[in-house]
């Protein structure tokens, strides 16, 4: 057992535990034994960020390696592994795991048992599937997020919890059954080909390592890389979501409890853009610059889109919902532009996104609990009733439009600058279509607090609600201390992004790095490495 | 035949003595008073065991499979026959354990149930040892005879008569189809063993006859198997008949089935594969389609998972389709799977059904979760092996067949099926949103013995396989290496 099968199963374990030992009237140990796994898995995996050797490249990038044979007469193995991509989103996801749980304590009421054992195994999913270093696998836990999330949406959710529940289940399972296929194609044509449709194999012995594939990847004819792109793209365009597959997004977020739209915003969605930074683009280098133009006119109409819709929204968390598929569109273009800086804006972003439109869910889940309506004309004034509440509401909205000195501006700025530099888009265009969205952004962000915490405290109601309790303030102050931290010094984060960015860029343009020289010293390190 | 090869026979010739035995003894005891009804399940449990340790003693025997005339010509004890025969043993045995507490509550007698079951279970001994068309049929039929009967054991019941009924009528005349297939296969190929007609086939070129006799043979086939559009009898019989029937007409006798299906289109007729494989894949396409979509509109859980049955038919032909080494083992493996996860669901259905009288709406199903934990979760495993989500067995079941169809350059037909799998997902999940999502009565089920065994292994069997799959993958790779071989030497014609 190493570090990473340890950090994958000690949600697991806690959710046995509480499964298991735990009496379901007594909600107070349940909530301690819920915590403590959650905190728990934190401290063990953040053992990794010490130790995660930044300079590593080629094979030996992906670190605390286990293989073991899992199913060896498909060739299937248990192979786990993490590069710098991962490595991030592992943290975010054990950090967001405690603020999910922790947040939870007073928004459920009933079911608890089942609410946190629930929640654990979703945290178990969602590691494994950032951990995975082989496609089968990868997909088992893929699939196996699925039904924690249906369940807590279904279950602890609001008045439309079925609709949406089955809504975000059937939306994810249609495209990932799809991503199967593209799975089965990459391994026929390692394997032995297709001789009925007269594709010819490459004769090595079956496997459905992801390595082997990146490996492999360019060697696929065009057409077929298509094809296994199309599959892929349903399976992670749907999670991410992009823009004409995002409709379960507002459902699902709506509906969920507060916990539920945290681990939604903060890592499912992520799960969608890990996959084409992970898989779609290393793997599919032809299709991926076929296929660009299509992509990125797709995530402009969700920046554009998303930011317009969160502007007309009455209710707050849907407004929070479509600000993602906003800020998912950003990603998405970072990912696209296919150099460096993009990327690593793509992927940083993702790790921003997940912390300030975490931080925003959560802090409508606060006031959700006082007022029981998200409606923004019941609110106005609540800044002289809750002036902390109002502060930190402040912070995360900020970070959320991109404020320089948080972390959301690092994010967009070096999209935009990947966007504006990018030989793959060709045009300074798309570049300047996405800055729109960021001044949509602050529009409906401001706005939105404009009429939530300003003007007249005119409703009565309003005016009994207490200012956040200790527990909240901590989880908030957590959050914005991050928010902080990557705003003003991100470095940190851009080593740990920066040979596995290199990598994938090398594996879409394998000539980028002789092109453009000067473009960063990482480029000189590429190319001595070439020349060995 | 002579007295060595009967020994090849020792399991059916014990099924066959076993099942009279179980229509006598009622009647058996002193001065003619009738034997109790509650040893009725034993004495078919303990035919169960001694058949099981037959079919192991007779395995050590090797045989070979000839085309020439006699037994060997007719009957093969194979890996393939004896995988089927194992599983289907298992399966029978967990059969008789749902019935045994719902007839008990009935006027109806557990013996002539038991002797009919038995007689059942021996017809599929000899369709899935079958490598002759004559034996393949006697089998078949001998099994429909049987069933047909079980179907309407409830004679007094209306619902159970009609199903009956209808199930005989329409089952009568697709073994005429079947059988007016074989007869002009025989008058072209002038054998009726597989492999006689294999050999006879290589050497022929397309001719209407023959391909008329495999349209009629495909159509008799996928009448017994339940797919589209020959799948009319099956919503009317799965709610018709008695529940511990419709587990066993869903389960054991749809199993025997594919088992037939595969050996005669793997070993007799894949030389013709260019030809039916397309007329195959329209049939597998619109029995998922149809399937999964008229199950959604369906309130009680009998007719959902009759054409939810309907579905799965047509995944198990992308196994047949495919006529390579893969699709075989997808379609032992699946038979696996498909079996027991649907045999949990009938035990769930007949547990609320003694308890309450109830079970067959969806609604029957509300607030499960607090009223019976253990069920409620086992179902959800269930349901989740039928729809394809891993960790379960199912995962690994429809994960062989869509590999076998993109493998045969079926990538249309791959993606129907996954997206009709994620169709399923939305019935089976009525189900689980009943169970959990919904708030029902709150008064807690009392455990029940033997469904709550069944259940048990059903659940373990769904989630062993479904985490680890290599030991049954590998045994379905060894029993099937004979049939699949045969498929691999085709030498197909016109390419």
């Amino acid at each position: 057992m190493g570090i990473l099968n340890v950090i994958t199963y000690i949600p697991l374990i806690g959710a046995l535990v509480i499964l298991f030992f735990v009496n379901r009237n007594n909600a107070r140990a349940i909530r301690v034994v819920a915590t403590a796994t959650a905190v728990i898995d934190f401290l063990v995996s953040l053992w990794l960020w010490p130790n995660f050797d930044r300079a590593a490249t080629g094979v030996k990038m992906w670190q605390f390696r286990e293989t073991y044979n899992w199913i060896p007469s498909l060739g299937v193995k248990y192979d786990f592994g993490i590069d710098g991509i991962s490595l991030l989103l592992v943290l975010l996801t054990t950090f967001m795991g405690i603020i999910a749980v922790v947040s939870s304590y007073t928004a459920i009421h009933h079911r608890e048992k089942e609410y946190y054992t629930l929640l654990l195994m979703l945290q178990t999913g969602m590691i494994g599937t950032f951990c995975a270093l082989d496609f089968f696998l990868f997909y088992v836990f893929w699939e196996i997020m699925l039904v924690p999330m249906y369940f807590i949406i279904g279950i602890w959710g609001g008045a439309r919890k079925l609709y949406a529940a089955i809504k975000f289940f059937l939306y994810t399972l249609a495209g990932s059954v799809l991503m199967l296929l593209s799975i089965l194609a990459l391994y026929f044509f390692n394997d032995g080909g297709i001789s009925f449709l007269n594709i010819k194999g490459l004769g090595n012995p079956g496997t459905f390592s992801v390595l082997q594939f990146h490996e492999i990847g360019h060697l696929i004819p065009p057409s077929l890389q298509f094809w296994i792109f199309l599959g892929f793209f349903f399976g992670f365009a749907i999670k991410v979501p992009m823009f004409p597959f995002h409709t379960w997004l507002p459902d699902a977020h709506v509906e969920a409890p507060t916990a539920g739209s945290i681990i939604l915003a903060a890592v499912l969605l992520k799960m969608g853009t890990y996959g084409f930074v992970r898989f779609a683009l290393p793997i599919l280098p032809d299709a991926t610059k076929q296929l660009l133009v299509p992509i990125v006119v797709l995530s402009l109409i969700g920046i554009v889109y998303g930011a317009l819709v969160s502007l007309v929204q009455k209710d707050m968390k849907k407004l929070v919902a479509y600000s993602s598929v906003s800020h998912l569109g950003f990603v998405m273009l970072g990912m696209f532009a296919l150099n460096p800086m993009g990327l690593r804006g793509s992927v940083l972003q993702m790790i921003n996104h997940g912390i300030s439109t975490g931080a925003l869910f959560l802090l409508v889940g606060f006031i959700y609990e006082r007022r029981h309506t998200r409606l923004i004309a019941d609110y106005g004034g609540l800044a002289k009733q809750m002036p902390v509440f109002a502060a930190l509401f402040l912070v995360a909205a900020l970070s959320s439009m991109g404020l320089p000195a948080l972390n959301g501006f690092i994010g967009e700025f070096t999209i935009l600058l990947g966007a504006a530099n990018s030989t793959a888009f060709g045009t300074m265009s798309y570049a300047v279509i996405a800055a729109i969205g960021i001044v949509l952004g602050a529009a409906y962000l401001l706005w939105l607090y404009q009429r939530v915490f300003w003007g007249p405290l005119d409703n009565p109601e309003n005016a009994k609600v207490s200012d956040v309790n200790r527990r909240e303030l901590g989880l908030m102050l957590a959050l914005i201390a991050l928010m902080i931290w990557i705003g003003v010094y991100p470095k940190p984060l851009f080593d740990v992004l920066e040979k596995p960015v290199d990598y994938i860029v090398q594996k879409v343009e394998p000539t980028y790095f002789d092109k453009q020289p000067l473009t960063y010293p990482a480029a000189a390190e590429h190319r001595e490495v070439a020349a060995k | 035949m002579t007295w060595g090869d009967a020994l090849f026979l020792l399991p059916e010739l014990v099924l066959a003595l076993g099942a009279s035995l179980l229509l006598i003894a009622p009647v058996s005891g002193r001065g003619g008073a009738r034997v109790s009804e509650s040893s009725a399940k034993w004495a078919m449990l303990v035919l169960l065991a001694v058949t099981a340790v037959s079919v192991f003693l007779t395995s050590w025997g090797v045989q070979n499979i000839t085309p020439t005339r006699g037994f060997r010509a007719m009957f093969a004890f194979d890996g393939f026959s004896i995988f089927f025969k194992l599983l289907f043993l298992v399966v029978m045995a967990l059969v008789t354990l749902l019935s045994d507490g719902y007839l008990r509550g009935t006027r109806y007698s557990g013996w002539e149930y038991y002797s009919l079951l038995a007689f059942a279970l021996c017809g599929m001994f000899f369709m899935v040892s079958g490598i002759h068309l004559a034996t393949i049929y006697i089998g078949l039929e001998l099994m429909s005879l049987s069933s047909y009967i079980l179907a309407g054991y409830f004679k007094n019941e209306q619902k159970s008569t009609e199903a009956a009924m209808k199930y005989f009528v329409l089952g009568a005349v697709s073994s005429a189809i079947l059988l007016y297939g074989i007869s002009l296969i025989y008058g072209v190929t002038g054998t009726l063993n597989l492999l006689g007609i294999a050999n006879a086939m290589s050497t022929l070129v397309t001719n209407d006859a023959l391909m008329f006799g495999i349209m009629m043979l495909g159509a008799g086939l996928c009448f017994k198997i339940a797919a589209a559009p020959f799948h009319v009898w099956t919503p009317d019989v799965y709610e018709g008949a008695p529940t511990p029937v419709t587990a066993f007409l869903s389960t054991a006798s749809k199993t025997a089935a594919f088992a037939i299906f595969a050996r005669i289109f793997y070993v007799g007729v894949h030389h013709f594969r260019l030809d039916w494989q397309y007329v195959l894949a329209i049939v597998a396409a619109l029995s998922m389609i149809l399937g999964n979509f008229a199950a959604i509109t369906q309130d009680n859980v009998k007719r959902m998972l009759a054409y939810s049955s309907i579905g799965h038919a047509g995944y198990v032909l992308l196994g047949i389709i495919a006529v390579s080494e893969m699709g075989l083992r997808g379609i032992l493996v699946y038979s696996v799977v498909y079996v027991f996860a649907t045999l949990g669901i009938w035990a769930t259905v007949l547990m609320l059904q003694q308890q309450e009288y109830a079970g067959e709406r969806v609604d029957d199903f509300e607030g499960l979760h607090r009223r019976a934990p253990f069920w409620a979760f086992a179902m959800v495993v269930f349901l989740l092996s039928l729809g394809g989500i891993p960790p379960t067995a199912g995962f690994i079941g429809k994960y062989f067949l869509f590999y076998a169809a993109v493998g045969a350059g079926f990538g249309w037909l791959a993606v129907i099926a996954v997206l009709m799998s994620a169709v399923s997902m939305f019935f089976y999940f009525r189900l689980v949103m009943a169970m959990y999502l919904r708030e029902g009565r709150e008064d807690p089920i009392p455990a029940q013995g033997s469904l709550r065994l069944v259940a048990a292994v059903c659940l373990l069997v769904t989630l062993l396989f479904g985490v680890l799959p290599s030991p049954l993958i590998d045994q379905a790779r060894i029993s099937g290496r004979w049939v699949a071989s045969r498929a691999a030497m085709l030498t197909p014609n016109g390419r």
